[in-house]
């Protein structure tokens, strides 16, 4: 063993929650080493080639207000962009984007190696080094040893990891990647509990035998978009996705071929997720359907492989070959990777603190796939709270944790922390309580200066930012206090639109109100000094029009903030609290919720245990005020 | 999601007596916004008054301007009082009909049901109550929720609840929908959840929602006793079974809003039943209710009520008159009296039996105060093991489903209205899924899994 240096933070895994936690760090002022199994393979997308998609899209700019990576990575390596639920509200709209794989990672690491404050090297972590509870660095297995008080892990799904195809299994991490094995068993031994969760992912074919004619085209928005506050320059030569279908003769292969996929062989194996079922999954549970979308994804624009999102399977290799043939357009279509189901340990996550440090070791720290999540950009959000909270604890600087109505970040993080989770944990728009106020468009509104204060966002961007808050306000004021009158021309054009006709002065904000006038109505009848960005038009209108709704989540977070607000002792004794019922006890205990707030969500915990709960706290301020 | 756990903020109200013994109830408020909610039912401006005043005036229903009970009103500002909080107290001597009503209205304007114990809470917290007590506290909010979750897991068994477990499977399944054409925006399996049909499930909900609180209002439950009409030929002794009944059971006269004005109503409480009695002023003053108010009169009265006190002169045989209050009682619950067991027994018991068909018979004499132990013995045996049972409602968790529901209602009218305004379905679906939840509530189920469950099993989801 050799003294390989002194680090403020180690970050073991350089995938989507590694990258983000180094990144992090780094901007922080904490000397920084990222240390990975491959250095070619750093950000690499073992799934499904895109990024975003409903809440998921969202959290990609959540990611980017505080000043992270994946946005703008994906700005400069998508081969489409798509806006998604645009025929609905706007708390739903989503950003999705096609990547090209191979592009993305040469990015990402071209940016690692540009960041100041952070090393990348390659190296596996054999073994923690622990001494009385506290972590204090890390050895590789070439023995090298580096220190440091603060490591993050972000192993994802290499822990104990195990490849399953048909009858066929073995040690692996995704794409054939060498598994952690000493780490997995490590933390089992320092008293970690570890469960067993699956996921899979389909074959990828060659474009070349692929018969397009037999599908449908699936094409980009036409109107360049981008996930980055700062990206300005955007893509415009796309790639198409296609779309064909399966059919009942796939279904047939399927269902006789069952006990040959290694899902259902019997064997007992870790919990799937239901959200991205297996095609096994789906002809077994839902054998109604006669047919099931098939979604062909080019995975960049300098291969042949096409990615068959929708045949997510571990059936043996050769019925993946059969089934294929039986769907339009893929009838002739070579296999180029197989399709497999991966096994892997997960850290149960309640054993977390809303920071992500274990509660078990002072100064490691979990994220990403390996707390129980699924999806690239769940764990890249990990990834870039694990990032600030160890450099936080490094620097001895302020930790960061968002609460529900700040971020689907902290849903994610408060979910995983407080509920735990029995299957890959993915974020759905309907997980967010105050989704209203958690939207795409005002991620930036929400944290950029958040991200400003943890030294992450420039002062560029921040004045820009500034600048913007600015506009909103003032256009917004300016058409609650702008009379538009009822002149023929007006008239003219509510009619036009369906309305009923003005019977009397209005004012620009309540005539906006109305369902079918738009901004650009009322911009029409009485323009602003000076033409606003397109986002600052955005903005006024979803403020006008949706003020009701917004305002009543608001009212709804001042209510839930106020439960926040009450903390909790982190040495509380929940056996000295008399009435709290058993189970609530219990919970309590293991979750060591940090507030209030956060004790009501644990499940198991009734509304009486936290009158009691509050009883005791105050109980417990009185008895420190008649000692002083 | 369920309303934030034990907020310590916002105004809390309960009926601070006993139920149903006394001639007084109190209704008591307690929190900042006490007087002003208290203010807008009031006759009288609290705003102005001196504290620890009481006074003297009217509850009126701002909806309806209906006056629905006359009070006293005590007004404590803090922080001198039982909660360190603003306290206000309404005195009503009505019964339980209108201190249900003064609650119900409370709770309308903004107040929120106490939970157990937990103006003593208040107290403790508020620093009013000392560090020895504390103890003592939790104790009181531990036994006094467990005996709520007893009384709430009674009512999980009845009718009413496995109703309300329709409802929000309906309107899970409409509100899963919405999210999966949010969360799976090219999954093309599922319809896109319309406006139409949007509309059409939140309607039926919402008049089922309604028929439920049409049957509470119609006193269909405890909480407004039974509705009880005596009828009988002229002269066989409904006013002084009226007077028994009354007597020895304190009987509280109000007026009744709501009903025709003119008529009185009485309660009486019988072996811990309450009992409304229909068109009793017309029994005191003629002593003949048909005759008084007419045919059409005594067979509303007989549409209005849950139990019917059928009278019989045992000293005269059965007669046609007799035949036909049994036709018009044929469809009612009904307890047989034959009166005037102290004279000559003239009826044919075997028709009396035979017309009875299968309904209690207790022979009385109402006069020497013979019978009136068995009568009352089958009353409460109709109440609590027959058709009239309706689950054991207690008042308070009663008050509590109402409020509920009417919330519920509420907020089905608010994303109706959305729906009008065009508002897309992701946000009316914030009101939708809210009436889920408070549905939830009243059956006591926990809603945070569920709803992502429900996406899971109804739709096979991919990208």
């Amino acid at each position: 063993m050799y003294d390989a240096g002194r680090y403020d933070v180690i970050v073991i895994g350089a995938g989507h929650a590694g990258v983000e936690a180094g990144l992090a760090s780094a901007k922080r002022g904490a000397k920084t080493l990222m240390l990975t199994l491959n250095l070619d393979l750093i950000a690499f997308m073992p799934c499904n080639p895109s990024v975003g998609g409903p809440a998921k899209g969202v959290v990609v700019r959540e990611i980017d207000a505080l000043g992270g990576q994946m946005g703008k990575t994906i700005d400069k390596t998508h081969i489409q962009m798509r806006l998604l639920n645009t025929s609905k509200g706007p708390a739903v709209r989503a950003l999705r984007a096609q990547a090209d794989k191979v592009l993305y990672q040469q990015e990402m690491k071209r940016v690692i190696e540009n960041q100041e404050n952070l090393t990348l090297r390659q190296g596996m972590v054999e073994e923690l080094i622990i001494e009385d509870g506290v972590c204090k660095g890390v050895v590789t297995e070439t023995k090298a040893r580096y220190e440091a008080d603060q490591v993050v892990v972000t192993t994802g799904t290499f822990m104990r990891g195990k490849v399953l195809i048909g009858d066929i299994e073995y040690e692996s991490g995704p794409n054939n990647q060498r598994p952690t094995i000493a780490l997995s068993k490590q933390l089992e031994d320092l008293g970690m509990e570890l469960v067993r969760f699956k996921t899979g992912t389909p074959m990828r074919v060659n474009s070349h035998t692929i018969d397009y004619s037999k599908t449908e085209i699936q094409p980009g928005d036409e109107e360049p978009r981008a996930f980055s506050y700062e990206t300005t320059e955007f893509i415009t030569d796309q790639i198409p996705c296609w779309l064909t279908y399966t059919g009942e003769v796939t279904h047939k292969i399927i269902d006789d071929n069952l006990s040959k996929s290694a899902m259902y062989s019997g064997a007992e194996r870790g919990t799937g997720p239901r959200y991205c079922p297996s095609i096994e999954d789906k002809i077994v549970r839902f054998n109604d359907k006669p047919r099931h979308q098939v979604f062909l994804e080019p995975e960049g624009r300098n291969t042949d492989e096409v990615y068959v999102q929708g045949l997510s399977t571990s059936l043996p290799e050769y019925v993946q070959k059969q089934l294929l043939e039986t769907v339009p357009g893929l009838e002739k279509a070579e296999i180029m990777r197989a399709g497999y189901a991966i096994e892997y340990d997960a850290v149960v996550p309640t054993q977390l603190w809303p920071t992500l440090e274990t509660k078990q070791i002072e100064g490691l720290f979990t994220a990403g796939q390996l707390n129980g999540t699924s999806g690239y950009e769940e764990a890249a959000a990990q990834g870039i709270m694990a990032g600030i909270n160890a450099a936080a604890k490094a620097l001895d600087k302020e930790p960061l944790i968002l609460d529900r109505s700040q971020a689907y970040i902290g849903v994610l993080i408060d979910d995983l922390v407080t509920k735990g989770t029995d299957e890959p944990y993915r974020l759905l728009t309907s997980r967010a309580e105050y989704r209203l106020l958690l939207r795409h468009d005002n991620a930036d509104l929400r944290l950029t200066d958040i991200g400003y204060k943890m030294e992450m966002i420039s002062e560029e961007r921040y004045a820009n930012f500034n600048r913007k808050k600015q506009q909103i306000h003032d256009e917004i004021k300016r058409l609650e206090d702008t009379i538009i009158k009822p002149t023929d021309e007006v008239q003219e054009m509510i009619q036009e639109l369906g309305g009923s006709p003005l019977k009397d002065g209005i004012r620009a904000a309540d005539l906006l109100r109305r369902p079918e006038v738009k901004y650009h109505h009322i911009k029409q009848i009485v323009p602003p000094e000076a033409v606003l960005p397109d986002e600052v038009e955005e903005q006024v209108e979803i403020h006008i029009k949706y003020e009701g709704y917004i305002k009543k989540s608001n009212q709804q977070v001042e209510k839930m903030r106020k439960m926040e607000n009450k903390k909790i002792p982190e040495h509380i004794d929940y056996d000295d609290i008399q009435g709290l019922a058993t189970e609530a006890r219990e919970r309590l205990k293991e979750v060591q919720p940090l507030s209030v707030g956060q004790a009501s969500r644990v499940s198991g915990v009734n509304p009486a245990d936290i009158s009691i709960l509050l009883v005791y706290l105050e109980q417990g301020v009185k008895s420190k005020a008649v000692n002083e | 999601m369920k309303g934030v756990k034990g907020m310590e903020q916002d105004t809390i109200t309960a009926i601070s007596t006993p139920i149903g013994e006394g001639a007084i109830a109190i209704v008591r408020l307690s929190g900042d916004e006490a007087i002003p909610i208290t203010n807008r039912i009031f006759t009288k401006d609290l705003e102005q008054v001196e504290s620890h005043t009481i006074h003297y005036g009217n509850i009126i229903d701002p909806k309806s301007d209906e006056k629905v009970e006359e009070v006293m009103i005590s007004v404590m500002r803090a922080p001198k009082t039982f909660t360190r909080e603003n306290v206000i107290e309404i005195n009503c001597h009505g019964g339980m009909v209108s201190v249900n009503r003064v609650l119900q209205l409370v709770l309308r304007e903004g107040a929120r049901l106490a939970e157990p114990g937990e103006f003593t809470k208040r107290a403790f917290i508020n620093g009013r109550i000392d560090l020895s007590q504390a103890e003592a506290v939790m104790d009181l909010i531990r036994s006094k929720t467990d005996r709520a979750m007893s009384v709430a897991l009674k009512q999980m068994d009845g009718r009413l609840s496995q109703l309300i477990r329709d409802l929000r499977q309906q309107l899970i399944e409409t509100v899963a929908h919405v999210e999966v054409n949010i969360d799976y925006p090219e999954y093309d399996d599922v319809e896109e959840m319309t406006h139409e049909l949007l509309t059409e499930r939140a309607h039926y909900v919402k008049g089922e929602i309604a028929k439920l609180l049409q049957t509470a209002k119609q006193g269909k439950i405890l909480r407004e006793g039974i509705a009880t009409a005596i009828i009988g030929k002229p002269n066989v002794g409904k006013s002084s079974l009226m007077n028994i009944l009354a007597h020895e059971n304190k009987a509280i006269v109000t007026d009744i809003p709501g009903t025709t004005r003119d008529v009185i109503e009485e309660y009486v409480n019988v072996r811990g039943v309450p009992l409304r009695l229909i068109d009793t002023a017309g029994i005191r003053e003629t002593e003949d209710i048909v005759e008084k108010i007419g045919v059409e009169r005594s067979r509303q009265a007989l549409t209005e009520a849950d139990l019917i006190l059928l009278v019989l002169n045992g000293n005269e045989p059965f007669s046609k008159e007799d035949e036909a209050l049994f036709e018009a009682a044929s469809d009612l619950d009904v307890i047989v009296i034959v009166n005037k067991t102290d004279l000559e027994q003239k009826i044919d018991m075997n028709q009396v039996t035979k017309k009875a068909s299968g309904a209690p018979i207790i022979t009385t004499s109402l006069i020497e105060e013979q019978g009136i132990d068995e009568l009352e013995q089958a009353i409460a045996d109709t109440f609590f093991d027959g058709e009239l049972d309706s689950g054991d409602l207690t008042y308070v968790s009663n008050v509590r489903h109402i409020q509920l529901l009417e919330q519920a209602e509420q907020s089905l009218a608010d994303a109706l209205n959305s729906i009008e305004m065009g508002m897309p379905l992701d946000l009316v679906q914030i009101d939708i899924t809210r009436t889920w939840e408070l549905l939830g509530e009243i059956i006591g189920e926990d809603v945070h899994e569920s709803l992502i469950d429900q996406l899971f099993s109804q739709f096979c989801l991919g990208k």
